[in-house]
């Protein structure tokens, strides 16, 4: 098959050129160029129309974290979407990481509700693939998945770079997103992990955050790869977070959530003692041990529906107060 | 082969319980081989329809028939002189047959007595899996023979998503991880590099498609 769209026929996938640095303005993009360990946090969306929880969680994080993710229906739940909640964080002036996932656009909406994004004043993006609809709340809806992340990536760094869509259209006036991307380091083939890192990369990824780290010693091994591989050098590498509350919890993630790695020995202290002070404990020392591994720039904490541990959680592992960028405007 | 699966008898019964004429039509093609909706299903179903009419009491004239492929004008013209007969025909066809018959015969109402589910393989017998979704662009040259358009969830064209572990897909333990299929292919045949090039967005072609073989066509006679 030839000539039937230039977007998917021989197009000869070529990386774009190097980016420019500071491209975005972002203060994320800022903070980790000048070399700091950012911390970020995750903030969910309601399940309504309520702006006021957005607030309310905002406010819970406002002045500990330096950028806010805004989870795109996590876990393929409808809520309140990624850019509006991310607008109410801009009026507020927090800075967001706007999420966004190919589960529910198909690359016309991707694209369209991008540019308004950017337009809007968000600058930090983050890019999914997303969860399929089946673990959701609407498990019969149809899933698009027209893109996947790579390609949302490539798509924005091209809009960014080329100033084009992705159809080759030229753009009157180009987002330039500060661009991310997820990694789960204990997903499988393990040994392809860190390869699919370096696509990512490729295709446009600035900043990755990853999936929850429980299990340290192998997050340190896959860090070892992506070290051999110089990937901590062409991007900036956060680590995930989440305190857990309850042994119940650890163990609901151990096996319901695809790709997480939640050894034994957490699920044991968690019964033992049975408090959420463990919980916050053993996340204290999975920061402190994340901090020992090289080429680590950050941390990302998903407090999930638990916000207003993130202050207590950055003061206890000593990152508190949070900088100002040196080059902020 | 396309691979579908009998509606329930229930479901058989609402649609056809208010007509006195049916027919109840096999396929001899994928569904035979299926044992799903060949000659023997069209009989049983029939036998089954004749039962439980009579104990209800409901007059009604059940007829099998069986035509060779239900895809096929050749095949469907042959019933032409006996379709007035029916008020009602439950086709254990393929959605094809199915729409085929409705097409050629617009004053018979044509229902579907199975649900067609897709193009799939015998893995075992008894057992099927979805192995093509006929996307009319296929690239499973470069992924060692294994297609993410049919067999990945999320129709990830570049290497597996969070969700694979241990082999199996995150929608379903049964459901095998097709880029830990690819990736170990790959990896045996020596192409494992390969799956570091970034592949391009899809063409999700128009539908519905069709497709002209000019060599196989026939001056149409004039009508």
């Amino acid at each position: 098959m030839t000539g039937k769209n230039p977007q998917a026929v021989g197009a000869g996938f070529k990386p774009a050129p190097a980016i420019p640095v500071l491209t975005s303005g972002s203060h994320l993009e800022k903070l980790l160029r000048e070399g700091r360990f950012v911390v970020t946090a995750e903030l969910g969306p309601p399940r309504g129309a309520e702006r006021a929880v957005v607030e309310k969680k905002a406010n819970l994080l406002n002045g500990y974290v330096d950028a806010v993710n805004i989870t795109d229906c996590q876990t393929s739940v409808v809520r309140m979407s990624s850019i509006a909640s991310a607008q109410i964080l801009l009026e507020m002036g927090l800075e967001p990481v706007v999420q966004m996932t190919c589960r529910d656009r198909n690359r016309i909406a991707l694209q369209s509700d991008l540019l308004g994004a950017w337009a809007l004043g968000m600058k930090n993006l983050l890019c999914l693939t997303g969860d399929h609809p089946k673990f959701g709340d609407h498990p019969g809806a149809k899933p698009v998945f027209d893109l996947d992340s790579i390609h949302l990536l490539h798509m924005l760094k091209t809009m960014r770079e080329e100033k084009k869509m992705l159809s080759g259209t030229p753009l009157e006036g180009e987002p330039r997103f500060f661009l991310g991307a997820a990694e789960n380091p204990f997903a499988d083939p393990f040994a392809f992990r860190s390869r699919r890192l370096a696509k990512k990369i490729t295709a446009g990824a600035e900043f990755i955050q990853t999936q929850i780290v429980y299990n340290v010693d192998k997050f340190a091994r896959w860090m070892e790869e992506v070290r051999e591989k110089g990937l901590h050098k062409r991007a900036f590498i956060l680590a995930g977070v989440t305190p857990l509350k309850s042994a119940g919890m650890a163990k609901y993630m151990k096996k319901h959530v695809p790709g997480m790695d939640v050894p034994d020995t957490i699920i044991s202290r968690l019964e033992q003692k049975k408090s959420k002070a463990e919980g916050m404990d053993i996340c204290v020392e999975i920061i402190g041990k994340l901090r020992q591994i090289e080429g680590l720039s950050g941390i990302h904490i998903m407090a999930i529906e638990w916000e207003e541990v993130v202050a207590q959680l950055v003061e206890r592992v000593g990152l508190l107060p949070r900088p100002v960028a040196s080059s902020r405007q | 082969m396309i691979v579908a699966r009998p509606k329930s008898f229930e479901d058989i019964k609402k649609l056809i319980q208010n007509y006195k004429k049916v027919a109840v039509m096999g396929c001899g093609g994928c569904v035979t081989v299926r044992s799903i909706g060949g000659q023997k299903q069209a009989e049983e179903l029939a036998s089954l329809i004749r039962l439980w009419a009579k104990r209800e009491g409901k007059e009604m004239v059940v007829t099998e028939v069986t035509l060779t492929r239900q895809c096929e004008p050749e095949f469907i013209d042959s019933i032409k002189e006996r379709v007035g007969d029916w008020e009602v025909v439950v086709s254990l066809a393929c959605g094809v047959g199915v729409q085929c018959l409705a097409e050629r015969y617009p004053r018979v109402k044509v229902f579907p007595g199975v649900d067609t589910t897709f193009m799939g393989a015998t893995i075992e017998a008894g057992l099927y899996w979805e192995r093509c979704v006929g996307c009319g662009d296929c690239t499973v040259a470069e992924t060692g023979g294994f297609c993410p358009v049919a067999r990945c969830a999320k129709n990830m064209m570049n290497g597996p998503c969070g969700g694979s572990q241990g082999g199996r897909c995150e929608v379903s333990p049964e459901t095998p991880c097709v880029w830990q299929l690819i990736y170990e292919r790959m990896e045996e045949l020596g192409i494992g590099e390969e799956l570091d090039d970034i592949r391009p967005p899809k063409d999700w072609s128009v539908r519905p498609q069709s497709m002209v073989m000019e060599h196989l066509r026939v001056e149409k006679k004039t009508p």
